[in-house]
């Protein structure tokens, strides 16, 4: 349960109902909360959000991952993080991207308000049978290429509705040779096509990710977890009502220029012209986002100068995420026209990151580093860009609006995002030695 | 929640594509501390807060939008585009809708949290052929009436044949009654149990952590 779903506790209250399982039931506040590291109310305190949270888990005995505390982070970030997320298990949060749980192997969904209520008070929900659905990526990805620039590509290739009603399963040599948290970065983004579930198969690499972690299985029963787990993956000849085959080996970094997760482009592309787009709907949809993101059709998206960057949300806020920003970044300065930010996506992210010295190399750089939430991902917590700026953003979202009223967001991979702050001009991290 | 029966009234028009939940339902941003916790929004207040980026201006003067035209104030059905409410689970999508009045969505296909959020909300979501829904959408465009009975599962468009729709059949009677779902689930419990009790067996790394 993240902050946004405390509300859940009235509707129980109002009726008199206990939670049915708190012991399978956790909470972490995110989306509401400051990540601003000289905030005067630091633990929150002030929050009503957070306040709600730390009394309804509190009321009902379940385990809430306070502000400061390993554990505490961005919902998504923490479910795999604590070993919460199985493989085989299923995984409801009321948010829409519960879908990076999947990567796990786990069925895991995101659900309304209402519904996390009905999951409290019963610990099921009701569900309709999805469709099938089967993205197989032949790979290897390029050097230089990361899962984020992959999904963006899936989602430019089949648009941002084909997954709608489908759970989907990424598949193919790109998948397999991706390290688990690059695959938590593909299962998130399955929201931004309508899937309701993104899966990926569990292996060798998953289990090794797993071990160890604190709510996971441990001793005879981890072994016979991970014997019932390699039973999961489909086999070779499975069926799916859809089935689509996706080649990225000549795959090179991704930015979106418009305000829906298939306006795509790869770094060495021009703005689109709407001139050019048969189809009058989208004609006009694209003016209409090339007006509100103040592009000129036919110029090349490498170059464009930029205001604001967020390194940070569920989608790339992991380790390996920061690791990967830093190496673009170190020793550079950001530009001066540029705001920065990196926004660990857990409390054991930061520390971990700090441990490693990541936070030096970005303050060094010139960058902000900040406590973990959600942040500049939706601005719900006043984190946000002002109008009429810029930002590239390594979150899942580039709607109008997404990160405060007027703010035109570029979605890109860490690498992306790094380059671009020094340069302080959308860039290509290949470019500035990022090294994969 | 609030039963839904039979529905009589205008059909607000906005066949667009891939309108997401922040436009339908926009996020407070308060300044810090000061945010309203969604229950405790009334509902004039969710009413107002609908589209509200694309009815009002930043001085809250009226936009020309679809839901501040005369006949669609008082709009009980809303024709979207395809992908209709994708993005954010956010039930205030839902919510708001009702809270406007809009009890009935018809679009070529709908995003799946959306989807599920309207029963919990006393709504129906209706996805119909890409072409119907067009036509659909001429026939509302005078503010003329549609017609929906969930018991016959026929909705009536002003000009056009009527059209029956099916309804899983607890969803059917949920709305009819405004029946509490949670309750309804509960007189499961017993199947609920078993289940648990066969899963602790199977793979008890489910349930011990």
């Amino acid at each position: 349960m993240p902050d946004f779903n405390g509300h859940a506790f009235t509707t129980l209250a109002k009726r008199g109902l206990k939670v049915a399982h708190p012991e399978l039931t956790f909470a972490t506040a995110d989306h509401s909360v400051s990540t601003d590291p000289r905030d005067a109310d630091p633990k929150q305190l002030q929050n009503p959000f957070v306040i709600a949270l730390r009394e309804g888990t509190a009321q009902h005995g379940i385990t809430m991952f306070d502000i400061g505390e390993i554990g505490h982070g961005i919902v998504h970030i923490i479910t795999p993080e604590l070993g919460i997320a199985l493989p085989g298990l299923t995984v409801a949060i009321g948010d829409s991207h519960t879908t990076t749980n999947g990567a796990l192997g786990a069925l895991a969904w995101g659900v309304g308000q209402g519904e996390i209520a009905h999951i409290l008070a019963t610990q099921t929900c009701v569900v309709r049978k999805p469709r099938s659905m089967r993205v197989t990526l032949d790979g290897p990805l390029p050097a230089g290429t990361s899962s984020k620039d992959l999904i963006l590509h899936v989602i430019r290739t089949a648009g941002v509705s084909a997954g709608n009603g489908h759970a989907v399963e990424y598949a193919g040599s790109a998948i397999r040779a991706l390290p688990m948290e690059a695959r938590f970065t593909v299962c998130n983004m399955s929201a931004e096509w309508g899937a309701r579930y993104g899966l990926i198969a569990p292996d060798d690499e998953t289990f090794e990710w797993l071990a160890g972690r604190r709510y996971a299985p441990k001793g005879a029963m981890w072994d016979a977890a991970v014997a019932d787990w390699r039973t999961l993956p489909s086999p070779d000849d499975a069926t799916f009502d859809t089935d689509i085959r996706i080649d990225v080996r000549a795959l090179g970094p991704q930015v979106t220029w418009g305000n829906s997760l298939d306006a795509v482009l790869a770094i060495d592309e021009r703005v689109p012209d709407p001139d050019r787009e048969p189809d009058a709907a989208r004609r006009t949809a694209m003016r209409a986002a090339l007006d509100y993101m103040d592009l000129t059709p036919g110029v090349p998206i490498e170059g464009l100068p930029i205001d604001r960057v967020f390194i940070g949300s569920c989608t790339n806020s992991r380790l390996d995420d920061l690791r990967a920003a830093a190496n673009v970044i170190r020793g550079q300065k950001v530009h001066e026209r540029v705001r920065a930010w990196v926004v660990p996506g857990s409390e054991q992210v930061k520390r971990d990151a700090e441990a490693e010295g990541l936070h030096e190399i970005f303050r060094n750089a010139g960058f902000e580093w900040r406590a973990p939430g959600c942040s500049m991902c939706l601005g719900a917590n006043g984190d946000t860009v002002a109008t009429g700026q810029r930002a590239i953003s390594t979150a899942n979202r580039n709607f109008v609006g997404r990160q405060g009223p007027g703010s035109r967001t570029h979605i890109a991979s860490p690498e992306l995002a790094a380059a671009s702050a020094i340069a302080g001009a959308i860039a290509d991290p290949r470019k500035r030695g990022a090294l994969v | 929640m609030n039963a839904l029966v039979t529905l009589d009234g205008s059909a607000a028009p906005l066949f667009e594509a891939d309108v997401n939940t922040d436009t339908i339902a926009p996020l407070y941003r308060e300044s810090k501390g000061g945010a309203a916790k969604a229950g405790e929004r009334t509902q004039d207040e969710l009413a107002h807060n609908l589209f509200r980026n694309r009815r009002f201006d930043d001085a809250g003067n009226e936009l020309p939008f679809i839901l501040n035209q005369r006949p669609f104030r008082n709009a009980q059905f809303l024709i979207g585009g395809p992908n209709f409410a994708c993005g954010s689970s956010r039930e205030t999508a839902a919510t708001m809708l009702a809270a406007f009045g809009i009890r009935c969505v018809i679009a070529p296909s709908i995003a799946g949290i959306f989807f599920d959020n309207c029963f919990r909300n006393g709504m129906l979501p209706l996805t119909l052929e890409q072409g119907v829904v067009e036509d659909l959408a001429r026939q509302a465009a005078n503010g003329a009436a549609f017609k929906l009975d969930i018991a016959s599962g026929i909705l009536t468009p002003p000009q056009s044949a009527p059209i029956a729709f099916t309804l899983p059949a607890f969803r059917r009677e949920a709305l009819l009654t405004g029946a509490d779902e949670i309750a309804v689930t509960l007189t499961r419990s017993a199947d609920i149990a078993a289940y648990r009790t066969h899963v602790r067996c199977e793979r008890p790394w489910e349930v011990s952590l």
